[in-house]
């Protein structure tokens, strides 16, 4: 269970939300909706712990997340706008870097299935600064493969993503919610998922 | 511990693919130093007194010049936030990201200084001396180094913000590890330098990754 309790955020002198309220039970899924700037980003930042709220609590299953780190950073995983990728390394050393550093050890086998998962057979070798936005969002999302974790935290992840691939990922979201698991997504498309709640800033 | 090891062999697999920014600092170091013999002219006596001196700020250069990049990939591809967010201490992965740069920016520096000591006429065990002190002094330079890195993250014009802020800090440093080449010179007993230089390291090692880990969840803001 993952809810946030009067929860307020500012940038700089502008108060980006206040008041905001959910509550999600395993197997549901949180749509934030909202303009540019309208604080999509803060807020998911905020839920994780990234920036620090101005006013209210996130609490995940009955803990507060800003007392009980340790338990919730290994129940979440993020995919910020960002991604985090080496372009100097290839995909599957970026993974297997990437999940050592997050305390999960991954062989090869593993590494490689999640990457052909993601549709890139083929691609595993090469430096990631040759792939495509595309391809490279799509080794991002292979961590959500590998990474064990009830709760996804996940920042417009299917920017840059082609049909198949918003169609992959929706399955792979809607999967993670059947087996119980929780996730909250902000995004402009519509996501043919059910259980899900909707959050206008 | 085990985090610490991956990361610091995360930062050497990603040097070994840019080995140019390596490189750079250490040609740096070489050329700075082989001026003032140039420069001077052959004066064996004047060399051999300046000789600690220019290796050892030569050295905090070299150290400078690596500083600014040392979180800032890190930072602008979002590597830094994964880490933060990781359910590892981040404490111990900053750690292995500072031992890492010691291992490619300070120890080299450490192998160099007596072929470099030549130039200055430097001898037997004043380069003992001298390698002893850099030994000790540029894991210092390391962790000093990097709370200015963490603090300068991100703002603009940090480079030369992180000069301003760091070089008065190496002066400590500077002035022992210096110091103990002359010292042995002088015939003293050169314990004490060392001694001062590695209580600082010693302090500097415990404090510094808490000091930067606290720079750099500011910085993420």
């Amino acid at each position: 269970m993952f809810t946030a309790t009067d929860l307020a955020c500012s940038r700089g002198e502008r108060r980006l939300f206040e008041g905001l309220n959910f509550s999600l039970e395993p197997g549901e899924w949180l749509h934030v909706k909202g303009e540019n700037g309208a604080g999509k980003t803060t807020l998911l930042r905020t839920l994780i712990g990234l920036s620090p709220a101005d006013e209210g609590e996130v609490r995940w299953r009955g803990a507060d997340t800003r007392e009980d780190t340790d338990d919730y950073r290994r129940a979440f995983v993020y995919l910020g706008h960002q991604s985090a990728l080496k372009e100097e390394l290839t995909p599957i050393e970026n993974l297997r870097l990437t999940l050592a550093l997050d305390g999960f050890a991954a062989d090869d086998e593993h590494l490689l299935d999640a990457l052909r998962r993601m549709g890139l057979r083929g691609r595993e070798n090469l430096p990631a600064r040759v792939l495509s936005a595309g391809q490279k969002r799509r080794v991002l999302l292979a961590r959500l493969l590998l990474r064990p974790a009830d709760l996804w935290v996940l920042d417009e992840p299917f920017n840059a993503l082609d049909a198949a691939g918003i169609a992959l990922l929706c399955t792979m979201i809607g999967g993670h919610l059947d087996v119980g698991g929780i996730a909250v997504v902000t995004s402009h498309q519509v996501i043919p998922l059910p259980r899900g709640q909707e959050l206008a800033l | 511990m085990n985090t610490l090891l991956v990361s610091l062999r995360r930062d050497l697999l990603l040097a070994g693919r840019r080995r140019s920014e390596v490189l750079t600092a250490l040609f740096f170091f070489v050329v700075v130093v082989s001026l003032f013999p140039l420069g001077i002219g052959p004066e064996p006596a004047l060399l051999r007194r300046i000789g600690p001196g220019v290796l050892w700020v030569a050295a905090l250069l070299a150290t400078l010049l690596g500083l600014p990049r040392l979180f800032a990939a890190d930072h602008a591809d979002g590597t830094l936030e994964q880490m933060a967010l990781s359910s590892q201490p981040f404490v111990l992965q900053l750690a292995g990201k500072v031992a890492a740069h010691w291992l490619l920016c300070g120890l080299p520096l450490v192998l160099l200084a007596p072929v470099l000591g030549l130039q200055f006429g430097l001898e037997g065990d004043a380069l003992v001396v001298l390698m002893l002190s850099l030994l000790i002094g540029t894991p210092l330079l390391s962790l000093i180094g990097a709370i200015g890195a963490a603090l300068t993250l991100g703002v603009r014009g940090g480079g030369v913000l992180l000069s301003l802020l760091v070089l008065p800090l190496f002066i400590p440093a500077l002035v022992f590890g210096a110091g103990s080449v002359e010292a042995q010179a002088a015939g003293l007993s050169v314990r004490g330098h060392l001694s001062v230089l590695g209580a600082m390291l010693a302090l500097a090692a415990f404090f510094s990754p808490w000091a930067t880990t606290a720079s750099l969840r500011i910085a993420m803001e």
